[in-house]
């Protein structure tokens, strides 16, 4: 009691002693200043840079003439690679998604069972999601390869294959290849985030349902989807947005080939950019990459958006 | 609750036993695709160099030996150099982002001033923003600075990367503080800087380790980045030079010196989670679910 009166006490005391002093009014701007200008100058500026280069001719060494929106012109009527690019990212990205998602569904399921134990499977399912891409792509390259990989030693020992299969550099399963040594990266990632948004879920919902006669699967259906929404929508936008900038493992696990096939498109601006220093046509295809990004995200939340509160 | 438990397992005793031991066998199954990429390279690189690259591969290595670590020395300037390279980046990255978000933390949470809102949604919205569609005018910006090819340029970059996360964290974690102890802190005389300093930062401590977890995570395992920033041999960080151990332009493929190499990258973020897995998932849900 002597307490409560306490706290309401000095709580008006301190927002008038903040009021009435002027020094105190740049305090926390004070505070703030050093990450606002880092903000300002190594993101604010080079996003606005990015829009000006894209309407230049721009070389490495840094000669530039403006030439309006031809670069953007080129991109989208001569550039048939970035055509090539922009499909294949996007169809690696309509591949990748709901084999993580569905995957890290059922991992969350099941390392949110009450079992003893079930902790030490949660941070081993996690783990590979500490590594780096780049070293997991390396990794997967040794697991993959034709003469020294575990992967086809292991087939050829189960007897499903006669002679080892080139993952990586055979059009029919170069793709598969990647995406299993991406969902085994990422999965775990994608798995604590569902399993986060389950465990958000009021028990209560779950026991009155349980009173009601529902048995696991109908509290699953009923309860745990519905209101997951705003889970599944954070985890949908970044599995999206993760997939369509895809790079490292397509620089180190096939630089690109076979023959040209595996060029995403943050893959072909790095080429543009810098293998051929045309910095004002990559910062072009930069600026529709971002357009193109923020357009699904919004259309993902819009779809996913969560009208419920609880 | 402990009889009804009881009684509900001693009721079909059976069928529960049989559907526990069904799904350790399953989370054991799981968990042995999850680890064996990481175990088998780990046995891998402690193999003679010959076995390392044996084709077919073999099981278990004839004996222990580290043979394969001491040829890292033989790349480039030894990959020893280039583990230091990573190292004084994250090391530069960590203390940048913790020291920077706990700032921008505190002034959000506790001050007003103008512009506040506006400073704060810019900060957070570059969250919206891929890094990736910035890096030609940021590589400029550094060459304008006279940062390019420095281990530090690329640090200032890594810092900017981390700060939406770290400041959302930090914020978070300074309005969970109750009033009540800076302003007991207040009355005793405390300028706004000897109280975060002296009471404010025992209490966010752990908003700050998790800031620097990721920090050391992200500034360790980033790629992209420094491979465009970083155009000297001499200043590679360690991702960077164990692709070109495997681009072959030292000749062919080291297999051993490979695994042995991956290891190094691998054995720090992986200790680093376990010792602090806790402050790591905590980001994780405060930063994502709260957002």
């Amino acid at each position: 009691m002597g307490l409560a009166a306490f706290r309401t006490s000095s709580n008006k005391q301190g927002d008038s002693g903040a009021g009435a002093s002027v020094g105190r009014r740049y305090v926390g701007l004070f505070f703030t200043l050093p990450a606002i200008i880092f903000t300002l100058v190594f993101f604010i500026l080079p996003l606005g840079m990015t829009i000006f280069m894209s309407l230049h001719k721009w070389s490495l060494m840094g000669e530039h003439n403006f030439i309006g929106i031809q670069n953007y012109i080129d991109l989208l009527t001569r550039d048939s690679q970035f055509w090539n690019s922009l499909w294949f990212t996007t169809r690696y990205t309509l591949l990748i998604t709901p084999a993580i998602f569905i995957i890290a569904f059922l991992l969350a399921l099941l390392v949110n069972l009450p079992l003893r134990m079930i902790g030490v499977f949660r941070t081993i399912y996690f783990l590979p999601a500490v590594i780096g891409l780049g070293t997991s792509s390396l990794l997967w390259v040794w697991l993959l390869n034709d003469r020294v990989g575990a992967i086809n030693a292991i087939l050829k020992l189960l007897g499903l294959v006669d002679r080892p299969i080139i993952w990586l550099a055979d059009p029919n399963y170069v793709m598969i290849a990647i995406i299993v040594s991406i969902v085994w990266k990422t999965v775990g990632f994608t798995m604590i985030l569902l399993l986060t948004g389950m465990q958000a879920i009021p028990a209560e919902l779950y026991e009155s349902a349980r009173v009601d006669g529902a048995n696991y699967w109908e509290q699953l259906r009923y309860i745990m989807l519905p209101l997951m929404r705003r889970t599944f929508a954070l985890a949908l936008v970044l599995s999206v947005i993760g997939s369509y900038l895809a790079f490292d493992q397509f620089f180190i696990m096939t630089a690109g080939g076979p023959q040209n096939q595996t060029i995403s498109v943050v893959y072909w601006i790095y080429k543009k950019s810098f293998t051929d220093f045309n910095l004002g046509y990559g910062a072009s295809m930069s600026i529709v990459l971002l357009v193109i990004l923020v357009v699904l995200s919004v259309i993902q939340m819009w779809l996913l958006r969560d009208d419920t509160t609880y | 609750m402990a009889t009804a438990v009881q009684s509900r397992t001693a009721k079909r005793p059976r069928s529960a036993l049989w559907g526990r031991v069904l799904l350790y066998v399953v989370c054991i199954f799981i968990a042995i695709l999850f680890l064996f990429p990481i175990v088998w390279s780990a046995i891998s690189s402690v193999k003679p160099p010959k076995e390392a690259s044996a084709a077919p591969p073999t099981f278990l290595p004839s004996q222990i030996d580290f043979a394969n670590y001491g040829k890292l020395d033989d790349y480039g300037r030894g990959v020893w150099s280039y583990v230091g390279n990573s190292v004084i980046t994250a090391i530069i990255t960590v203390i940048g982002s913790t020291v920077l978000s706990t700032l921008a933390g505190y002034g959000f949470a506790r001050f007003n001033f103008p512009m506040k809102n506006i400073a704060f949604v810019l900060i957070l919205a570059t969250l919206m923003i891929p890094f990736q569609s910035i890096l030609i005018p940021l590589f400029l910006i550094l060459t304008g600075l006279r940062l390019q090819n420095t281990l530090f340029g690329l640090a200032l970059v890594y810092i900017t990367f981390q700060l939406p996360f770290g400041v959302f964290i930090m914020r978070n974690t300074f309005a969970s503080v109750p009033r009540e102890i800076e302003e007991a802190a207040l009355l005793d005389g405390c300028t706004p800087l000897t109280m975060l300093y002296r009471v404010m930062f025992a209490l966010v401590r752990p908003g700050i380790i998790t800031v620097g977890i990721y920090a050391f995570l992200n500034s360790w395992n980033e790629f992209l980045a420094a491979l465009i920033f970083m155009t000297k041999e001499a200043n590679f960080t360690l991702p960077i030079l164990l692709t070109s151990v495997r681009s072959g332009y030292y000749g062919a493929i080291d297999w051993g010196a490979l695994q042995a190499g991956l290891m190094v990258s691998i054995v720090p973020c992986v200790v680093i989670f376990l010792l602090l897995q806790r402050y790591y998932v905590g980001g994780l849900t405060g930063g994502a679910i709260k957002g």
